[in-house]
């Protein structure tokens, strides 16, 4: 396994929100991480990149135990990050947000742009300038630049318009057709079910369910992401 | 293509060129110390703006850095002067290149050490603890008897520079000049570089710039440490420039001064410091020769700045910073 999350407890301050997850992720599987609203996804991500660090349980990637580590360390140990919200950095152009975080691999900055041509077009612009999907689009390269194992996608199409939406699907879909492992949280299930080789759904801070998409029937849907 | 911003600025360097030139080709060598007196600001405050303009790291303990500078010059010099042995049997000099390197070495040394605690906090707690190590310097130098202690250390004859005449204000001013030029420069290949992009992504979210692997404690220590040796440098020629060193080039006083430089000149522009220095030297010389309380005007014109030009000269100038 890639990515191998066992039994991970996590809290901010007192009150506790992952009570025991667990998650795999095999190279070259995107996985979909699902749930409502608080259910604790992002935290989980939070968890897997010590931004949070786990209080019990033990996240591996690739056979090293990423306990104690660092967040920047975990990043270089191979988890590109595209965390929710658009996180660029504003006051740097397209071009330095991307620059600053490369690190050698398949991944470049042609290879970027060929991916996202808008970003190649709007490589001299403050980041604080580019529409939202355009912001998604310079938060997936920047994970890309740093040439990830495992990509995590933390609501990457949330409140974008329908045309962009489908741009940033497709680009996903070209990212696992390459053999990447994704973990993707998303809640548009149309979108993400014929992206993901597997689900894992939370409920209250507990993996509660796993399964391929297939098996994720009507039932179980309205059981765990139905509002 | 030629901004707005580009062109404010090769008219401020000319400025600065040029009227010293004019100052000296009239037989007023007055004004062409105060302009040294501006580029030798200029040049630590650039310094600081490494740190404080790209880096976020508003550090109140510059001054240590600057005097740190000034005492290589003048230890250096006396010890050339009185032929006694330095340390381990070396002896001192009167070089300008040796004495840059030795100011550089040791206020870049200093600023890794006291970056590397100080850097592990943020926001106020950093202010305070970079002044708590700038004052344990000041009150160092001012103990420490071997080299004047309170009185200062006074340099008797310039130091040299193979080929220039340095005690004419003039060649000093040009050597002044050329090393901010220098300097500047730097400043243009940091700040375009990846680890400047790394550095200014680090003041604007530490978290994100974690997610991408990039640890922000390094990225700043390491320009703390190259911000600490250019303003080292810049102690070093003020030394030069006064022929004379005391605590005082370490006092908090100073290390206000050079914020209030950046401040007034425009924070993280590549001229924000040079005209910051300008401004302040001339209003130093206008409102000094009116008044002796003069310093409370500053204070009415930096609030102003604070309040009503935030982006400084510069910003007035040459429009809104790109980095804001």
């Amino acid at each position: 396994m890639l990515l191998d999350v066992s039994k991970i407890e996590a809290s901010y301050g007192a009150s506790q929100a992952l009570f025991g997850v667990d998650l795999a992720v095999a190279e070259g599987e995107a996985v979909a991480l699902m749930g409502r609203n608080g259910m604790g996804k992002t935290t989980t991500i939070r968890a897997i990149c010590n931004l949070n660090p786990p209080r019990a349980g033990s996240v591996r990637l690739a056979g090293t135990d990423l306990k104690g580590k660092p967040s920047h360390r975990v990043a270089k140990l191979g988890i590109g990050l595209v965390p929710e919200g658009r996180r660029c950095f504003p006051n740097l152009t397209v071009h330095e947000n991307l620059v600053a975080a490369a690190r050698p691999g398949a991944w470049t900055l042609d290879r970027v742009n060929v991916l996202f041509p808008r970003l190649a077009e709007r490589h001299a612009q403050m980041a604080r300038s580019l529409s939202g999907g355009e912001q998604q689009m310079l938060a997936i390269g920047r994970a890309l630049m740093t040439n990830p194992r495992l990509l995590i996608l933390d609501e990457a199409t949330e409140g974008l318009a329908p045309v962009i939406r489908q741009a940033i699907w497709a680009a996903i879909r070209k990212l696992k057709a390459e053999g990447l492992s994704i973990l993707v949280v998303d809640k548009t299930l149309s979108e993400l079910l014929p992206v993901a080789d597997r689900c894992v759904i939370l409920e209250n801070g507990r993996s509660v369910w796993q399964g391929p998409p297939a098996a994720l029937t009507a039932d179980l849907q309205d059981r765990y992401l139905g509002v | 293509m030629l901004t707005r911003e580009t062109i404010v600025n090769i008219v401020l360097a000319a400025l600065l060129l040029a009227v010293p030139l004019a100052a000296n080709a009239s037989g007023q060598p007055f004004y062409v110390t105060i302009a040294t007196r501006v580029a030798i600001l200029a040049l630590a405050a650039t310094g600081l703006n490494l740190a404080l303009g790209l880096g976020g790291l508003v550090s109140f303990g510059h001054a240590a850095f600057f005097g740190i500078g000034g005492y290589a010059a003048g230890i250096l010099a006396s010890h050339s002067f009185s032929g006694e042995p330095l340390l381990f049997g070396l002896s001192g000099t009167k070089q300008m290149p040796l004495i840059w390197v030795v100011a550089m070495l040791v206020a870049g040394l200093v600023g890794l050490l006291i970056g590397t605690i100080s850097l592990r906090t943020s926001g106020v707690y950093f202010i305070m603890i970079t002044l708590a190590f700038a004052q344990m310097v000041y009150y160092f130098a001012i103990s420490w008897p071997a080299y004047g202690g309170e009185d200062g250390l006074s340099i008797l004859v310039r130091n040299q520079f193979a080929g220039v005449n340095t005690m004419k204000p003039v060649s000093f001013f040009l050597i002044c000049y050329v090393l901010l030029m220098l300097a500047l420069g730097l400043f243009v290949l940091v700040r375009g570089s990846r680890f400047g992009s790394a550095l200014q992504a680090a003041r604007q979210n530490e978290v994100r710039v974690a997610t991408v692997g990039i640890a922000p404690y390094r990225i700043r220590l390491t320009a703390f440490a190259i911000s600490a040796a250019m303003t080292g440098l810049a102690g070093a020629l003020y030394a030069d420039l006064n022929r004379f060193v005391s605590p005082s080039m370490l006092s908090w006083h100073m290390s206000g001064e050079l914020i209030v430089l950046i401040i007034l000149g425009g924070t993280g522009r590549l001229f924000g410091p040079l005209a910051g220095a300008a401004l302040f030297v001339i209003f130093e010389y206008l409102l000094g020769g009116l008044t002796e309380r003069w310093q409370f005007f500053l204070g009415l014109i930096l609030l102003a700045t604070v309040l009503f030009a935030r982006g400084g000269l510069l910003g007035l100038l040459a429009g809104k910073a790109r980095h804001g």
